[in-house]
């Protein structure tokens, strides 16, 4: 699909001419304006250019943002050292396997108890295509990704009060709504009554289209018949020999997926942030830390809790102490520093900044969030119920479980993610419970889905996020009316410091938001060390 | 508000408390987290809320299903990072409107947890907090003093 411009160059011809002449830089200007390239704020690795003059900066916090500023500060010749609350590097970019000891603020332990390969991912789990920031890297470190699937259209729509409490197939919903509405619409469009929104050229189109999409008949209606069942799937599936002619099976009632609500799922399906391609790493969310860690663990002090920051016009001071043994504070002096500490914990910390940071600083409050993961003796969902990745949705409490995207119709154990819930009360409610509770009511839960769950269950592991020690809390829950009051004043640069991380984006929650901002954070930065 | 995009889609619908429960009988007799220190069990028979918004109505009920995952049970608070406050003996409390605006608008990274509450319960809640834990504020918040600071 080419736009012959009144030149008579194609778009395609016109990218090329600008490419050589101009320089990839060039091009991608012109394909953004011209609508071809992607709309993300990533515009390839990043490029420092012009003298660091040999300055030195303090960043604080080895999670994605503060070692992707820890790797391009580094190599943009500036002397850098990072200061880690934990033991190892990451964050929230985390995973948990077996034999992996977690203890939560309040002090309950838990070890993981999964079989070795098998693995929890408690905070970020995927990867949005359009995440080109977290794919480059991923590229550049050499971590291997996989797909993750969100959408299988095997996988499970469930409500507690609607069809008798038996989960629904997302394909079934999906098809069904799809059909019904389509049949809806061709029938007010056969009656004239769009006539003044859809042209009389439209209107055959409009028809043969519903008739596409919906999966109508040739009267345009919607029907247990091999029309439907070429998308919802069969009664019978078709085989061979003798008697093996397909069996088409009878859609559920529109009334009835009005009723039960279960339409509203279909969203997780559509929004851009969860559209197909999705990935995950191979083996862990943890892959991504670790390998930036490869690169830049040699700057990094682990089991340093910041204390103090103190600046003025010569650098910058910070305090901390040893997180395990608490003893008389240490300093470390830069010129600059890059904080990364979520602001559930800067909030706390003593900061030389002016009042506008600091009330940007303190306006933000942190998600609730819970996930559950469950480890079964075999992997039942794939063996009994033909489902290979993907999520079902319930509006029990536990929201959602989701099917490893790995390891596929392989025989053995399996972990699912048994809940995970994203703020109401629920998320307060498993936050309240101790991690042994969290990982019962999971199972209890769960079972209404998968009855296997009783037989099948091994061993679990539960994670709130309000009672993880290094962020209190899951994620900057920004409101429109907080961005305008306090975001610009959040991502300034205030004298010697300037703040990073998912808190500081557009994106909250998700890596690409804590990348991207490390790397505005750091542009900025740099502009005005080589201005000095 | 962009969280809205990854949180579970909202539930409006009723659970069957009933149903809960026998499932919960069920959820007692399942095996627990392996080697997880036993530490005090929380309420496992206790329903869950069906929806966005607390249904617990006492104080205690939504100190238990709110407040203690980060004030932690005995209500003194942990340290990580950083801190939850310890609200035992808590002079904080001593005018009944603070707590009220802090539950109902948050504090800091504390979400405004009220917001998931009506008025009596906030009111509950806060009361419940004000008379334990070493506290003895015995000039109970109202609902009306509730609303009056709703956003």
């Amino acid at each position: 699909m080419q736009n012959q411009g009144a030149t008579g160059l194609s778009r395609r011809d016109l990218l090329s001419l600008v490419g050589s002449v101009a320089g990839s830089a060039a091009m991608y200007h012109a394909m953004t304006s011209l609508g071809f390239a992607s709309e993300s704020l990533y515009k390839g690795p990043i490029r420092l250019q012009g003298d660091a003059k040999g300055a030195s900066v303090l960043i604080l916090g080895a999670g994605l943002a503060g070692m992707t500023a820890a790797l391009e500060l580094r190599a943009a010749g500036y002397k850098v050292q990072v200061l880690e609350f934990n033991s190892r590097p990451g964050g929230r970019n985390w995973t948990l396997r077996g034999g992996d000891r977690f203890t939560e603020l309040g002090g309950a332990s838990q070890t993981c108890g999964f079989e070795q390969g098998l693995y929890l991912n408690p905070g970020p789990w995927r990867i949005p295509y359009h995440h080109r920031a977290v794919l480059d890297y991923c590229k550049r470190l050499g971590v291997t990704l996989e797909p993750f699937i969100q959408l299988n259209h095997n996988a499970l729509l469930h409500a507690a009060n609607a069809f008798g409490g038996k989960p629904q197939r997302i394909r079934d919903i999906k098809t069904d709504f799809q059909g019904h509405v389509s049949e809806l619409l061709a029938k007010v469009t056969q009656q004239s009554k769009l006539d003044e929104t859809v042209s009389v050229q439209d209107k055959e189109i409009l028809l043969q289209a519903l008739q596409s999409w919906g999966a109508l008949d040739k009267n345009y209606a919607y029907k247990a018949n091999l029309t439907s069942a070429d998308y919802r799937g069969y009664a019978r599936d078709p085989g061979g020999g003798l008697g093996a002619a397909p069996i088409a099976g009878e859609p559920i009632k529109l009334s009835d997926i009005l009723q039960s609500q279960l339409w509203r799922y279909l969203r997780n399906f559509a929004v851009y942030e969860f559209q197909t391609t999705m990935f995950e790493p191979a083996g862990g969310m943890d892959m991504i830390g670790k390998a930036f860690a490869r690169e830049v663990g040699d700057l990094i002090r682990y089991d340093a809790k910041v204390i103090r920051i103190q600046q003025n016009d010569g650098g910058v001071t910070v305090s901390y102490v040893d997180s395990k043994a608490p003893a008389a504070p240490q300093l470390v002096k830069a010129d600059w520093c890059i904080c990364t500490i979520p602001l559930s914990i800067l909030s706390q910390i003593q900061i030389d900044v002016g009042p506008r940071m600091k009330a940007a600083i303190d306006a933000v409050p942190y998600s609730s969030s819970i996930k559950v993961g469950l480890q079964f003796k075999r992997r039942f969902w794939e063996e009994d119920e033909d489902i290979y990745g993907g999520i079902s949705y319930t509006d029990l409490p536990i929201r959602q479980i989701s099917y490893p995207s790995n390891d596929y119709n392989r025989s053995g154990r399996g972990v699912l993610l048994g809940a995970y819930v994203y703020g109401g009360a629920n998320a307060y409610e498993f936050t309240s419970m101790t991690p042994s509770d969290r990982v019962a009511r999971a199972v209890e839960l769960g079972s209404r889905l998968h009855p296997q769950y009783r037989a099948e269950f091994e061993n679990g592991v539960a994670v709130a996020w309000h009672r993880v020690p290094f962020t209190l809390g899951c994620a900057g829950s920004w409101t429109e009316k907080m961005r305008e009051e306090h975001y610009d004043n959040l991502c300034q640069i205030d004298g010697r410091i300037v703040l990073a991380g998912e808190h500081a984006s557009y994106i909250p929650a998700w890596q690409e938001g804590a990348i991207l901002s490390s790397l505005d954070a750091i542009t900025r930065l740099h502009e005005r060390v080589v201005r000095m | 508000m962009r969280l809205t995009q990854i949180e579970p889609v909202r539930s409006t619908s009723r659970v069957s408390r009933g149903r809960l429960l026998i499932a919960l009988v069920f959820g007692l007799i399942m095996p627990l987290v392996a080697h997880a220190d036993e530490e005090s069990r929380s309420r496992p028979q206790v329903p869950l809320s069906p929806g966005f918004r607390f249904t617990e109505a006492t104080g205690e009920e939504l100190f238990a299903s709110a407040c203690q995952g980060c004030h932690m049970p005995d209500g003194k608070g942990a340290v990580g990072a950083g801190a939850y406050p310890s609200l035992a003996q808590d002079s904080n409390l001593e005018s009944g409107g603070y707590p009220v605006y802090i539950v109902v608008r948050g504090q800091r990274a504390m979400p405004p947890v009220g917001a998931m509450m009506n008025d009596d319960q906030v009111a509950a809640v806060v009361n419940y907090v004000r008379t334990h834990f070493g506290n003895q504020y015995r000039d109970a918040v109202t609902a009306d003093d509730v609303k009056r600071v709703r956003p």
